[in-house]
């Protein structure tokens, strides 16, 4: 089997880790393996804010995704590698670029992974109306369970015209649409 | 020019020490991060783009008139100025340092503060005295929709406002109070606060920001998590642990004066005594010693002093402002001499 991080030589080091009940697996070569092996924890203070939190990013030297860090944000030239080590992102690009790998950063940080917060008038696309047919739906599982169909029909109907607008309208639209 | 023109003049609202729970709670703080599409945050643009991001938020900021809020160019303000806005909490220290297209805005009294290419290229700050988070929310709410209406921020359907900092994504908003708790650290119960409270999501730091001391009994209390909440809930959450902390401050001061009345009125007034007759002083002795006058006023041990005297000194002791007042540079020794003289005036006033 050849090493799964330079492709090249054959793998003799096997990893593997468990992450919130999640196994990774990877083969590595001697070479590869003693490389990442050789990453310090830099700064004088291990337990500085940052360094700590550059050790959520770039967990540790075992991980996973230590070892496929060739991805790089294209507007703005980052890398992941420098992200990690900064724990600064470039630009807003950089959150797509990085996608993948910073759902499990952002819960690891905040607990979570998705705003629930403020959506902007303008630019907020059409989260507004998803966040109001969200809302609809709760109302019409209330209104069934109280046995009032009258009600969850209106509902219902209201929830279909919301779901067309999202897909018929350009997302700028459909927010003002929603505002008025 | 007399003392008290000198303070009104450096007099920023929040420091006035007014507000609800003006005993035991300094000022309410509410910061949203904001960044533009289409350009590189302000630690990897370079200088042509720091300014172009720098004149578009300028541009419209201006072109409303009904902001009312003037435009500081850092880069034109000598040190001990820029030291005087952080001083004031107005900007951060980092945003203090040289550099340019650097900037800020502030109305008259300062309760608002919009810093330009710091960390992200907007922060909209809005600072009150007393606990009014609230009401520093709405403020900040509405300038964030205002500048929304013209300017295109960075958001994701899934991750909220992007901000460089991956502690900041999401509503960006970051909400602190500044607390003054003599007395649960008189009865050393500080440290039980602090483990609770980070047990909630909240952060404890000391007056001057991240990995500061506690000076003069003074903490800072905000939320620690931006992602996944809304911020109306953030605003309840840190509210709401206010409201049971200043409950705790009340207590341990009864308390206080119940089991150990003749050591507190004691210290208390020993306190006093030092900052009316010291010929010198620092800045740290003379927080610890102002905290206990401000304790003893609120306790009604002490009766002919000025509630408001913390909370304007805190500032106006400070090495940049000390040096402002007098109108020159000043070595430590004579700021010492100087800021005991300032002191003695103050409580005299």
């Amino acid at each position: 089997m050849k090493c799964q991080r330079c492709n090249e030589k054959e793998a003799s080091v096997h990893l593997t880790k468990i992450v919130n009940g999640e196994k990774n697996e990877i083969y590595l070569c001697e070479e590869c393996a003693r490389e990442a092996g050789q990453l310090p924890f830099d700064g004088n203070n291990p337990f500085a804010f940052q360094n700590l939190l550059k050790g959520l990013i770039n967990p540790d030297v075992n991980s996973y995704e230590h070892f496929q860090q060739v991805d790089k944000c294209e507007s703005c030239g980052m890398t992941y590698n420098e992200f990690s080590r900064n724990g600064l992102f470039g630009c807003s690009e950089c959150y797509n670029a990085f996608s993948n790998k910073l759902e499990p950063i952002l819960k690891r940080i905040h607990g979570n992974n998705r705003h629930n917060g403020k959506v902007p008038k303008r630019r907020g696309g059409t989260l507004r109306v998803k966040r109001e047919i969200e809302e609809l739906r709760l109302d019409m599982q209330k209104a069934i369970n109280k046995e009032d169909f009258e009600k969850a029909a209106e509902i219902r109907d209201k929830i279909k015209k919301l779901e067309n607008e999202i897909s018929t309208g350009g997302e700028g639209n459909v927010t003002e649409k929603s505002d008025k | 020019m007399s003392l008290r023109n000198q303070i009104n003049k450096n007099l920023t609202h929040w420091i006035s020490g007014d507000g609800p729970e003006n005993d035991i709670v300094l000022s309410s703080r509410v910061r949203l991060a904001r960044n533009l599409e289409n350009y590189p945050y302000p630690s990897l643009a370079d200088d042509e783009e720091r300014k172009s991001i720098s004149d578009k938020v300028r541009d419209f900021i201006l072109e409303e008139n009904n902001m009312n809020l003037h435009f500081i160019n850092m880069y034109d303000l000598p040190e001990l100025e820029r030291e005087l806005l952080v001083e004031k909490h107005l900007i951060s220290p980092i945003h203090a340092k040289p550099g340019r297209e650097k900037g800020v805005f502030l109305n008259d009294n300062e309760t608002i503060s919009i810093m330009i290419n710091e960390e992200d290229h907007i922060r909209i700050q809005v600072l009150n005295p007393g606990l009014q988070l609230i009401n520093v929310w709405e403020t900040a709410d509405q300038l964030d929709d205002k500048l929304e209406g013209k300017l295109d921020f960075a958001f994701s359907e899934k991750w909220g406002y992007l901000s460089t900092c991956p502690t900041n994504v999401g509503t960006g908003l970051r909400a602190s109070v500044m607390v003054h708790l003599p007395a649960l650290n008189f009865t050393n119960n500080i440290g039980k606060m602090l483990g609770a409270v980070s047990q909630l999501g909240l952060a404890i730091r000391g007056l001057y920001g991240e990995g500061s001391e506690s000076v003069g009994n003074i903490y800072q209390i905000s939320n620690q998590l931006t992602l996944g909440h809304a911020e109306t809930d953030i605003i309840d959450n840190l509210s709401s642990v206010t409201r049971q902390i200043i409950e705790q401050e009340k207590n341990a001061r009864e308390r206080l004066l119940e089991e150990q009345g003749v050591r507190v009125k004691d210290s208390i007034k020993r306190s006093l005594g030092t900052l009316k007759y010291a010929y010198q002083i620092s800045s740290d002795e003379a927080m610890k010693l102002l905290s206990n006058v401000k304790l003893g006023i609120d306790m009604g041990i002490i009766d002919n002093v000025d509630n408001k005297v913390l909370s304007e000194l805190l500032v106006l002791i400070r090495p940049a402002h000390i040096q402002k007042i007098n109108g020159k540079e000043l070595g430590a020794v004579e700021r010492d001499i100087k800021r005991a003289e300032l002191i003695q005036a103050r409580l005299n006033m």
